[in-house]
């Protein structure tokens, strides 16, 4: 019996959307799910990839198919079928991969919402002021530092001034010698944030920890209790703030198991919030090159239970305040290698680290 | 009569048997012709691919194994810079206008390029970049901030190689904005009369777009360095942050160039694949003005898509969101091109030699390429995986299973033109499967890496990623071996290799009219166009009509015309279609 074709691409087609769907499910390309934001990233991931393994599978299957199919034979020297185009075909080949890329849109900017992506810098943190607008040579005044014609206070600066209020963080922070961006006027932007997801807005955040990236290490500290330390220890189901930024150059806060990365930038306050589902040991790295050592800088990351937090608190500060009677120690005797012994064999940060921020910046 | 030997017949081919180098001391010379200067162009870069490459097996060797056993952190950082900006501005970008050096003029049935000597000059450019930044390795203080070259890591790493680089990357980019020009006023101001913006070849298209965005773009990359100059050696603070300067800034300047850098190292291929599938699946290309327009298309929205470099960075969050959609727009007008290319070859009468392996190749890798471009745009997904081995993944099968094989395929194809001798196909097909499976072994791993939490640029791992590693860089190794049949084949065939023909694929575009390889000034009298570019399958051989083959000016309709033939010039399509209807 001859088989038409039509049913040949009905059971292609079949086949292919079958694997497709299973392998978008079954992966297994992606860590350990952390955080209430990881799940909705990888549920995105899921979709875009049995999306890809489909069109993956068409195209491969195409191209393979007519290099079979279609070779030429030994002594035929004829030419194929002159068929110079297909409108309808055209147009189908058009408004598909349209239409996909408008569902992975929103599918994206839902996504982007739900975990926070829009949330507490917008607009109306320092609004467009007509008079500003107005002003001849306002978007050239934009750009320079100095000329703001915004009366608004900036933004940036009250950050930095707020997580200067602690004095731990205020002793590994170099604030004083790289000046805080001033913002645009009227965008009021202190830099790229994933902040409160929508349920979660305007609500504080149960946790905040300030983070301080410099070269190569990254340094927490707690302003509720005063504790500084190399690890990050969160409690599991409660929503955390990130205050970040950069001593030196610019680094990237990444855990994988978060599917959360921000860029920590000398001068500026970034923020991200999230909420830790899963209790476990996982690394904080460094993602954006910051230097030859910039491979061994990272450290751990620590979801635990309330109670486990609250004994790792207190033990912290006690550690703390015997961290005070320590002396400093010149870090220009030190070779890099010696200066960055700790750091790779322990991923932590030790004493003699925070001295000599101390020693470098006062 | 097939349409080729009606092209063919239409054209007589130069005299001369003179090619355009006639002794090797041309070629190392300050010579104007436009096919001494492609040659120039593809034999210098080819030598920087090699050189690129040999840094990045090194990068490789060090990196499996988990701990820094190889070279110094220092000199890895180093390593990875000077792989990726070699690769970028001394291979990729280059060998695209290598290609359009030789070729256009040829396609278009010019003479020359429109200005010779700015030809030269923006080739000879190129050698001095590329000693420049390579003697920085040879004095100790390589470049080592990323071939992103961020501030302020930039102004605070190594400042001689740091100026290096910046000096280095100034020239190559003034070469490829003096060679957009050239190729820009070729291809609108010296066609020949009667070809028409729709029958020029598709590579000319592709031309046409690379030259637009080179010449809106450079410009800004280099605002970028010079001011980045000015932070490292005047004590500026433009971007450096200790003075009040915004690192973001430099981080836009950049990608406004950078991004639209790789339509510029990809278009030109997406010609070249143009060129070569039609004529070995010996039928017309799919979708002419699809694929035509579709490069116009991507280099418009090339210009805004810069940012979503930065979405874990410094732009705010609604304009991340601006910038998603503008990057997977940017798939619609790509995934054109892919399927006209695939319905080019269906139910053609491929002839799978080296030149269509590396063809198909090309678009059965890039579509992985393009693919995890898409996921990419994607900001929670992209935010994930930004500076990871998911983008080493991507940028390779990119700029590697995209561009190199595009360049590989190019070589192929138009190696008897150039040198007048056929190439082994036997040792061809050998490098086509090594380069396949080494390039497949190498960066498919890389995307697990990334997504699992191998991020970039670092010299030591997670002992728990060191398989996946060792894999990539066995499969590196295998890349490197790949090339060694494709380098003897090329000298051995160039010296000794069979004769070829003036038409030997049976191709309908004009370069394929005069003698192989072409005399100086490629052509003795102006060519006609009898066909389309691409009217192949339009007689199979049976079609006893048409004795007299029209010559030069003489609108004469032989065969059934394609819609690009120039043929259809005629004000009546029937009335050419059929000459006996003339009477």
């Amino acid at each position: 019996m001859n088989i038409p074709s039509s049913i040949w691409t009905l059971l292609v087609g079949i086949v292919v959307t079958i694997v497709s769907l299973w392998y978008g499910q079954n992966h297994g390309l992606l860590p350990t799910p952390a955080s209430d934001e990881a799940e909705l990233v990888d549920g995105l991931f899921n979709a875009m990839l049995t999306i890809s393994t489909g069109l993956f599978l068409i195209v491969e299957g195409a191209l393979i198919y007519s290099a079979i199919r279609y070779r030429r034979r030994p002594g035929d020297d004829s030419d194929g079928s002159p068929i110079f185009g297909n409108i309808p075909l055209e147009i189908l080949w058009t408004a598909v991969p349209a239409i996909i890329v408008i569902g992975i849109a929103i599918y994206s900017f839902d996504v982007y919402n739900s975990i926070g992506g829009f949330s507490p810098h917008s607009v109306h943190d320092a609004p467009i002021e007509e008079q500003a607008v107005r002003m001849p040579g306002a978007a050239i005044a934009a750009t320079l530092s100095d000329t703001s014609p915004n009366t608004d206070s900036n933004l940036n600066q009250e950050k930095s001034d707020a997580a200067m209020q602690d004095p731990a963080t205020a002793a590994v922070r170099n604030a004083d010698q790289i000046p805080q961006r001033q913002n645009a006027p009227g965008v009021g932007v202190v830099s790229p944030t994933i902040g409160a997801s929508p349920d979660k807005e305007g609500t504080p955040p149960a946790l905040t920890v300030n983070v301080t990236g410099l070269q190569y290490a990254w340094i927490f500290t707690y302003p509720d209790t005063g504790i500084t330390t190399g690890e990050l220890h969160v409690p599991v189901g409660r929503e955390v703030q990130i205050s970040m930024t950069a001593n030196d150059v610019i680094h990237a806060f990444w855990v994988p198991e978060l599917r959360l990365k921000q860029d920590a930038i000398p001068g500026r306050q970034s923020e991200i919030r999230f909420t830790p589902k899963t209790v476990g040991e996982y690394k904080l790295i460094c993602a954006e090159l910051c230097g030859p050592y910039h491979g061994a800088m990272n450290t751990q990351f620590v979801i635990e239970t309330p109670e486990a937090f609250e004994q790792w608190q207190k033990e912290q500060q006690v550690a703390s305040l015997d961290l005070q009677q320590l002396v400093a120690v010149n870090s220009a005797d030190l070779s890099p290698a010696e200066f960055l012994a700790p750091y790779v064999s322990d991923l932590g940060i030790q004493p003699e680290m925070l001295h000599q921020v101390h020693h470098t910046h006062h | 009569m097939t349409q080729a030997q009606l092209q063919e017949g239409a054209n007589i081919s130069a005299l001369s048997e003179e090619p355009g180098g006639r002794k090797w001391r041309d070629y190392f010379s300050f010579n104007t012709d436009h096919k001494v200067i492609g040659i120039q162009y593809l034999v210098t870069t080819f030598i920087f691919y090699c050189i690129g490459g040999v840094l990045a097996d090194l990068v490789r060797t060090e990196l499996k194994t988990p701990e820094t056993d190889f070279v110094s952190p220092e000199v890895y950082n180093s390593l990875f810079t000077l792989h990726a900006t070699i690769m970028i501005f001394l291979w990729i970008v280059p060998a695209g206008a290598g290609f359009a050096n030789y070729l256009i003029p040829l396609m278009i049935g010019a003479k020359d390029m429109a200005f010779p000597r700015l030809n030269a000059v923006a080739f000879w450019m190129i050698p001095p970049a590329g000693l420049l930044l390579i003697s920085s390795l040879l004095i100790g203080d390589a470049p080592d901030a990323g071939w992103t070259s961020y501030p302020p890591l930039s102004l605070v790493t190594g400042q001689v190689g740091e100026a290096i680089w910046i000096m280095s990357v100034l020239l190559l980019g003034t070469s490829s904005i003096l060679g957009a020009i050239n190729f820009l006023v070729t291809i609108w101001k010296m066609r020949i009369p009667g070809m028409t913006v729709n029958q020029m070849p598709l590579f000319c298209w592709s031309m046409i777009a690379t030259s637009a965005i080179t010449l809106l773009s450079t410009p800004v990359l280099a605002g970028a360095l010079i001011l980045l100059a000015f932070d490292l050696l005047a004590g500026t603070t433009f971007f450096n942050p200790t003075g009040g300067g915004d690192p973001i800034v430099y981080q836009h300047m950049f990608w406004f160039y950078s991004h639209p850098a790789v339509y510029i190292m990809i278009l030109p291929f997406f010609g070249l694949i143009s060129e070569i599938l039609p004529v070995h699946a010996r039928k017309p290309v799919f979708g002419y003005q699809a694929i035509a327009y579709s490069s116009l298309a991507i280099s418009f929205l090339g210009l805004i898509v810069w940012a979503h470099h930065m979405f874990t960075s410094g732009i705010p969050g609604w304009l991340r969101m601006f910038f998603m959609i503008t990057t997977m727009i940017i798939a619609v007008p790509t995934g054109i091109k892919v399927f006209s290319w695939v319905a080019t070859v269906w139910g053609g009468k491929l002839r799978l030699n080296s030149a269509m392996l590396f063809a198909m190749g090309f678009v059965g890798t890039f579509v992985i390429g393009g693919i995890s471009g898409v996921m990419l745009a994607a900001v929670p997904f992209d935010i994930h995986v930004h500076d990871t081995y998911f983008v080493v993944a991507h940028l390779h099968y990119v700029l590697f299973g995209g561009s190199v094989l595009g360049i590989y395929a190019g070589f192929y194809h138009w190696f008897p033109k150039m040198t007048g001798r056929m190439l082994n196909e036997f040792w061809g097909k050998v490098h086509f499967a090594l380069t396949i499976v080494g390039l497949n072994m190498t960066f498919l791993p890389m995307h697990k890496l990334g997504m699992m939490g191998m991020n970039r640029r670092i010299a030591v791992y997670d002992p728990k990623f060191e398989t996946l590693n060792f894999i990539c860089t066995m499969g590196s190794y295998l890349l490197a071996v790949s090339t060694f049949p494709f380098i003897i084949n090329a000298i051995w065939s160039w010296m000794y290799g069979p004769k070829a023909a003036n038409n030997p694929w049976q191709a309908l575009t004009l370069e394929w009219m005069t003698t192989s390889p072409p005399a100086i000034e490629n052509f003795d009298k102006l060519p006609v166009l009898a066909t389309g570019p691409y009217d192949y399958g339009m007689s199979n051989g049976d079609n006893k009509e048409v004795e007299n083959v029209p010559f030069s000016d003489e609108k004469e309709p032989a065969l059934a015309a394609g819609p690009n033939s120039a043929l259809r010039a005629d004000p009546d399509p029937k009335v050419a279609a059929n000459p006996e209807d003339r009477k």
